[in-house]
């Protein structure tokens, strides 16, 4: 076969019958779609499945200056035994700290269904050499994470330098050896749902083993609209190559009804499958307390007050 | 740490997420064992002595039964509604109608739940789409022509703008309490008086919007309410003292009454069937397409003039639309009309569903590949599972006839003057539907696309301020917008001049 003269570089030539391009998102329509799945009306044992669920889903956060040992000692046994006076209610899948308590979450997990996840590259903005994000990334998994979550470079992506930010993402996936990889896009930061597509794309391509919304750390993090636009770049990358990435909301998701909202667009969306805490993660600070409190409610048919419920 | 701290309790994860059942409560809705007609101002016994019962499609229940209205009984109704005509509605001051027709909306906004509910008990749509469009859409149709109320002068600017008279409007079953409003708005904000007579098989949304009519004191006769089968349409369009009909159905009947009415001098507008076209082209956003899909011809069981019933896929994404289109039908949850989870609920009536039994039938016989999404379907009522065909040709039935059903025929286009054509080649142009990321495309599809109504980048979205209706078989005449003023003002034909 002649053989064909090569196009200028720079030139994306759709070789392939089945969606050769990234594709778009109708804004209108996506935030319609998302708002419709909403208004499910979950009752009784379906709602008891999706609470008990989230908790298990849950990545209990703490991202603080103020962080401490003795803080995430709080944090870690409330991860592990979220409800003291009732052990029917499972164990969150992780917390989620700081590089720098790392050692301390990881001590107090020892035995126990929680991993330590660590935020890292620079967090929350990025913007540190790569050299150093990866240098980061090693030692946090070798103080012992299971996970990282690590920030795209907005600014490289904004200017349009896809490749530096996909060249990063691989570098840290390799770093990570073992531990998950949590890419968090900052949607907040990136503007259209557009671009959210393409940054997911561009992260699951370069290795990320979940794509996440948001640091927690911007006014504007999670949205529902926003998570159904990976989910469905999920689908899409899941449908072409059986690949199955996870998918990790972060930031402003503070009530049991959210939480139940989420988990309903993820399961009409992806399917049964994903509704693993190893396909799905909830990154949340405050979640936790109002879930268990809509536990006690479906257990016991009355609200408690917020006393019974330990703040951590 | 303690042990029991220390316990593994990751169980694993079930396999499977049911919803428990959330259905919308009935008890909000009281019905009577019987209705007569609203003449004068009245629920009274038909004269013709003749009650037909009224079933929920849902559970073949009779809710309740209706009279018949006979021959008498349209002409009380029309001399009911001449008299109210001549004897104050046509002359009293706009910004009273006005008046009238804003307490209709407040009343119904106020009381949309109990109509909702019996909506969808009724006529078997899902209380989701009656509770978020039909009541929502009908409340806004009051408000809107209200506001026109004492401002024709200005619709019609040295024109003059006067009412036509006694108006009969005969409305279908697809959404019933949605289309008495497109009817009866517009009729009262002109001045005119009305007979309505709502579809066989929903009568009753129609009964308790006579209600509202007491509530709201509108005057004896303004408006009536005859129920009955196609015979009390009938008799109501050959009443020589009725002044124009309005008819929303099937083209068939749409053509009967034109002819009836040929050389009567009564005015008509008609709005009839459609097999409109969903075109898709390769560069739209492929999952927000097939939710318009989805809610193109999904939307009310596909019980819709205006729905998306033919898709047009541009070739080159076919494959990846199809799967996402199939999946995502796996999703849709049919059952209990009053369930708020569900999307789709029963289809109207028997009649309706043998009607797309045997279109469904030829459509298998002819070679169309049929897709059905598994599905445990009551065993009461009347159901269909949402359909798609896809390898369908032009010629076979379910791409030319109007199906009125769940049921989407897929055709496939290489370029957009052969998804113009095939778009186009219908006896029907109600609605059409373009997606695409183009913005000039949709402009230039739109400009040649034989619709009433062309939407782009959305499907079956409705609004009191445009008009709404159809070129060629699917009718003349516009509804809603300053357009849907039109047929119930008589205007002076040359501009006067001061």
């Amino acid at each position: 076969m002649a053989k064909a003269p090569a196009l200028p570089s720079g030139f994306e030539l759709p070789l392939e019958p089945r969606l050769p391009r990234i594709g778009s998102i109708d804004q209108v329509a996506v935030e319609e779609r998302a708002a419709s799945l909403a208004r499910r009306s979950i009752k009784r044992e379906a709602k008891v499945f999706a609470l008990d669920l989230a908790v298990r889903m849950m990545d209990l956060t703490t991202l603080e200056g103020q962080d401490t040992p003795g803080k995430i000692a709080a944090l870690t046994s409330k991860a592990i035994r979220p409800d003291p006076s009732d052990a029917s209610v499972p164990s969150v899948a992780a917390v989620c700290v700081y590089p720098n308590l790392v050692p301390a979450a990881v001590e107090r997990v020892r035995g126990s269904s929680v991993k330590v996840a660590s935020v890292a590259t620079a967090f929350p903005s990025g913007q540190s050499p790569t050299s150093v994000k990866v240098a980061e990334v090693r030692e946090v998994v070798d103080m012992g994470a299971d996970e990282v979550d690590m920030v795209i470079d907005r600014g490289a992506f904004l200017s349009g330098r896809y490749a530096k930010v996909y060249d990063e993402i691989v570098q840290i996936k390799e770093a990570c050896g073992d531990a998950h990889l949590k890419v968090i896009l900052e949607v907040g930061e990136l503007g259209t749902y557009d671009n959210v597509r393409r940054a997911s794309l561009l992260a699951m391509a370069a290795g990320a083993d979940f794509i996440k919304t948001s640091t927690g750390k911007l006014p504007q993090a999670a949205t529902l609209p926003v998570t159904l636009v990976m989910l469905e770049a999920i689908r899409d990358v899941h449908e072409e190559t059986g690949r199955k990435v996870g998918m990790k909301p972060a930031g402003g998701i503070r009530q049991s009804k959210q939480a139940v909202q989420y988990l309903v667009q993820l399961h009409e969306t992806l399917g049964t499958e994903w509704l693993t805490p190893d396909l799905y993660r909830l990154g949340a600070s405050t979640l936790l307390n109002d879930v268990l409190m809509q536990i006690r409610k479906e257990k016991t048919g009355r609200y408690q007050s917020p006393d019974y419920f330990t703040i951590d | 740490m303690t042990d029991l701290e220390r316990r593994q309790d990751r169980a694993p994860v079930p396999s499977s997420w049911d919803y428990a059942p959330a259905p919308e409560s009935r008890d909000i809705v009281t019905l009577e064992e019987r209705y007569g007609l609203f003449i004068g101002g009245e629920l009274a016994e038909p004269k013709s002595g003749e009650y037909f019962p009224t079933l929920s499609p849902s559970t073949e229940e009779v809710l309740a039964e209706v009279g018949q209205a006979g021959p008498e009984d349209v002409d009380l109704a029309v001399r009911a509604a001449r008299d109210a005509y001549e004897n104050g509605w046509s002359t009293i001051s706009p910004a009273e109608r006005a008046k009238y027709l804003f307490r209709i909306a407040r009343i119904l906004q106020e009381r949309s739940r109990e109509f909702a509910v019996l909506e969808s008990l009724n006529g078997g749509k899902p209380i989701k789409e009656s509770r978020d469009v039909d009541l929502p859409l009908a409340a806004a149709h009051f408000f809107y022509y209200a506001g026109w109320a004492d401002k024709l002068e200005y619709a019609f600017p040295n024109r003059r703008p006067r009412p036509v008279g006694v108006a009969g409007q005969i409305i279908p079953w697809n959404f019933p309490l949605l289309m008495l409003a497109w009817k009866i708005a517009p009729a009262l904000a002109a001045g005119n008086t009305v007979i309505l007579k709502p579809a066989e098989t929903t009568p009753l949304t129609a009964l308790l919007f006579a209600d509202v009519l007491r509530q709201a004191e509108l005057p004896p006769g303004v408006v009536n309410i005859i129920t009955g089968d196609g015979r009390a349409g009938a008799e109501l369009v050959k009443h020589p003292d009725v002044d124009k009909i309005a008819f929303t159905g099937s083209t068939e009947v749409g053509k009967a009454i034109q002819r009836e009415l040929a050389g009567t001098g009564k005015r008509l507008t008609l709005e009839l069937g459609g097999k409109a076209a969903n075109i898709i082209f390769d560069d739209a956003a492929l999952d927000q397409a097939v939710e318009g899909i989805v809610n193109g011809i999904y939307f009310n069981q596909g019980h819709v003039c205006c729905a998306g019933s033919r898709l047009l896929v541009q070739e080159s994404i076919y494959e990846p639309v199809i799967e996402k289109l199939k999946r995502r039908l796996t999703t849709l949850r049919v059952g209990d009309p009053l369930d708020k989870n569900t999307d789709v609920g029963a289809i109207n009536s028997k009649q309706q569903l043998e009607k797309i039994e045997e279109l469904v039938k030829s459509g298998e016989e002819e070679g169309a590949e049929i897709y059905q999404p598994p599905c445990r379907l009551p065993e009461k009522g009347y159901w269909f599972v949402p359909t798609v065909f896809t390898n369908v040709a032009q010629s076979y039935r379910i791409a030319q006839e109007e199906i009125f059903g769940p049921v989407l025929s897929v055709l496939t286009f290489r370029t957009p003057d052969e998804a113009v054509e095939k778009a186009n080649n219908t006896p029907y142009g109600l609605s059409a539907g373009v997606w695409t990321e183009k913005g000039s495309r949709i402009l230039s599809m739109a400009s040649r696309l034989e619709a009433g109504v062309v939407w782009a980048n959305t499907y079956n979205r409705f609004d009191p301020t445009s008009p709404f209706g159809g070129y060629k078989e699917s009718g003349f005449g516009r509804e809603g917008g300053l357009h849907g003023l039109e047929p119930y003002v008589d205007v002076e034909e040359s501009e006067v001049r001061g």
